[in-house]
């Protein structure tokens, strides 16, 4: 069955397709910036907006990716896309060993931790562990994404890219959101005890959570490192995580509608704002403190769950008969 | 070993600094369970306010260095204590009953806001405080040659920590506040206008981040309007540190930070500073998830 918000969804969808032919390379650029932050505060929605996990270090995970795939493509010639998979498992087993000893931290000592992660790893990017990272210049050269002998590298080949990549992960994670895994996650971020007592085994939960959303942040890595041609540190900084965070929060924690709205103003905000010259970041911090005050639980907070009942009871009278 | 005494007293003195802006960050949090991100662009703004009363009034040529640095001082802890208050008044205030994350998402709007503030109204190059305003002079501790400014800087870092420890542990306002921090609908109950404690708190903090503002400029010599977030960040290290919420553990965890920081960097790397803090914090906390006097808090079912 069809519903009419899935064909609004779609038609939506169709519409958005269509922005390249109108816009010109730089504002296509901008909404493949948009894109790029929206898959990754997606990715880190997850973490901190289904299973309410304090984590403003997610910025290191998209490090490790990008990384990786640099490195791959520079030193061993792989074909930048190939190298993706790999970049998110490495992305994801570096989540799992740093989250494994914290995992059972409370709310704010949480956070700090996952900040001085963050920047661990970006100076040890700057002091170029093992002769690999380049150090503060970072790495340049990196191939250009190829996708059926194709290559990548004009804005609107990059807009259909991390689009078309943006909108499986809006349908993966949608999926995931409702299964019985995304109820137990936001079962424990409302109360994690009681989780607990209906046998959630609630660390097991969220490092499952934790890597999920590392895996993912370090595919967009792969996709970051094309579409720049050059990394370095400061690409990965603690204020990228701060921005990610903010665009979860902002958006509405656990809800995809309100991180992909989150997106567009976090990152395409200051781009409006440019009128304002040197005070955009101002009126920015502003704006920040006057949408939080207004929309507290964030511009589009999740909707409650449904659940059909009467289906339930038809399906009972059914067996019993 | 003389290397090793001078390292441990500027580790002494830099954690003096980190405790001062830890106390507004654990003050804030224990009344409020809110993260003040936009903690260390006050720490910012009493730095650059400092600056500019000094050039501008001349105040330690017409009464002498210590009187003018002295009045100066209190001047900056009033100006920055204001800012707070408002800060609370305008970004916090209105966010009191909503989920803890909106209003740590209004502090961060309130630290870009600030930042860029600083920004647009002193310039975006660093600033340079005047030289001699203290006379560079060094004095023998235990055979060991030190700074006057070095030692100048940890006793009055101590001496406003016993202040505030004297404030919140022996004083009718001060009662209030621990009470407020432990059950604010009970400190009601008591006849606690929580609000005025709330905004005491927010000025109090603010206040002792703008004093360790103005000894940064004169320790260190130049300022800049970036750096409340580096200062701000091992700061919250050193609160969590000591267990957010906790007064003492602000003050212990703080020096802690700035000896193990400047150990760090004689010793083992300088490149890794800032990661062998952070590191240090991720391991204590393995080992004592609430800090170091934080006290466990049980589920209550």
């Amino acid at each position: 069955m069809i519903k009419k918000q899935d064909i609004l969804c779609l038609a939506g969808a169709a519409v958005f397709a269509c922005a390249p032919l109108v816009l010109d390379a730089y504002w296509t650029d901008v909404l493949n910036n948009i894109g790029l932050y929206a898959i990754l505060a997606l990715s880190l929605n997850i973490i901190l907006g289904q299973c309410g996990l304090f984590q403003m270090g997610h910025a290191a995970f998209f490090a490790v990716g990008a990384y990786t795939s640099a490195i791959l493509n520079t030193m061993f010639d792989i074909p930048l896309l190939w190298t993706m998979p790999l970049a998110g498992i490495l992305a994801g087993l570096f989540g799992l060993i740093v989250a494994r000893p914290i995992i059972h931290l409370r709310g704010d000592y949480l956070l700090i931790v996952t900040i001085g992660i963050v920047e661990i790893i970006r100076i040890a990017l700057i002091n170029d562990v093992g002769g690999l990272t380049g150090g503060a210049n970072g790495i340049f050269g990196i191939d250009r994404p190829m996708l059926f002998g194709l290559k990548i590298k004009r804005p609107y080949q990059f807009f259909y890219l991390i689009w078309g990549f943006c909108a499986v992960t809006i349908f993966l994670f949608h999926r995931l959101e409702n299964s019985r895994f995304g109820r137990a996650l936001n079962y424990i971020k409302d109360d994690d005890v009681a989780a607990e007592g209906s046998g959630i085994d609630i660390s097991r939960y969220k490092l499952i959570a934790f890597v999920i959303g590392a895996f993912w942040a370090g595919m967009v890595g792969t996709i970051f490192a094309g579409k720049m041609k050059i990394i370095s540190p400061e690409s990965f900084s603690f204020w990228e995580s701060v921005l990610l965070f903010t665009i979860v929060i902002l958006g509405g924690m656990g809800s995809i509608r309100g991180v992909l709205l989150g997106a567009f103003l976090i990152i395409g905000l200051p781009e409006l704002f440019r009128d304002f010259a040197s005070a955009r970041m101002l009126v920015f911090g502003a704006a920040m403190i006057a949408m939080m005050i207004f929309r507290t639980q964030g511009l589009l907070p999740p909707l409650p769950r449904k659940y059909d009942v009467s289906r339930f009871f038809s399906k009972a009278e059914g067996e019993q008969s | 070993m003389e290397e090793f005494f001078q390292q441990l007293t500027n580790g002494l003195a830099v954690g003096g600094i980190y405790a001062l802006i830890a106390l507004g960050y654990t003050m804030v949090y224990g009344v409020l369970k809110l993260i003040n991100f936009a903690h260390g662009d006050l720490f910012t703004i009493g730095a650059f306010l400092g600056l500019t009363l000094l050039t501008s009034l001349g105040l330690t040529d017409s009464i002498g260095p210590v009187a003018g640095l002295l009045v100066l001082a209190v001047m900056v802890v009033i100006l920055v204590g204001v800012v707070g208050f408002l800060l609370e008044r305008i970004a916090y205030r209105p966010l009191r009953s909503s989920p803890r994350l909106s209003a740590v998402v209004s502090a961060l709007g309130a630290s870009i806001f600030f930042q860029n503030a600083i920004m647009l109204i002193w310039g975006a190059r660093p600033l340079v405080y005047p030289h001699g305003l203290l006379p560079n002079v060094t004095v023998n501790v235990f055979g060991a040659e030190l700074p006057l400014i070095r030692i100048l800087m940890f006793v009055i870092s101590v001496l406003l920590m016993c202040g505030l420890y004297y404030l919140t542990h022996k004083t009718r306002i001060g009662t209030a506040i621990r009470a407020a921090a432990i059950d604010q609908g009970a400190a009601k109950l008591m006849g606690i206008d929580v609000n005025r404690v709330i905004s005491l708190v927010f000025m109090i903090g603010p206040a002792l981040g703008g004093a360790a503002g103005v000894m940064v400029g004169l320790y260190y010599g130049q300022i800049n309007f970036t750096m409340g977030w580096l200062y701000g960040l091992k700061a919250f290290t050193a609160a969590i540190l000591g267990g957010i919420g906790n007064i003492p553990g602000a003050m212990l965890g703080g020096l802690l930070l700035g000896v193990v920081e400047s150990l760090g960097a004689a010793y083992i790397s300088i490149a890794w500073k800032d990661a062998i803090s952070f590191l240090v914090l991720i391991l204590i906390l393995i080992v004592r998830p609430t800090g170091l006097l934080g006290e466990r808090v049980a589920d209550k079912v």
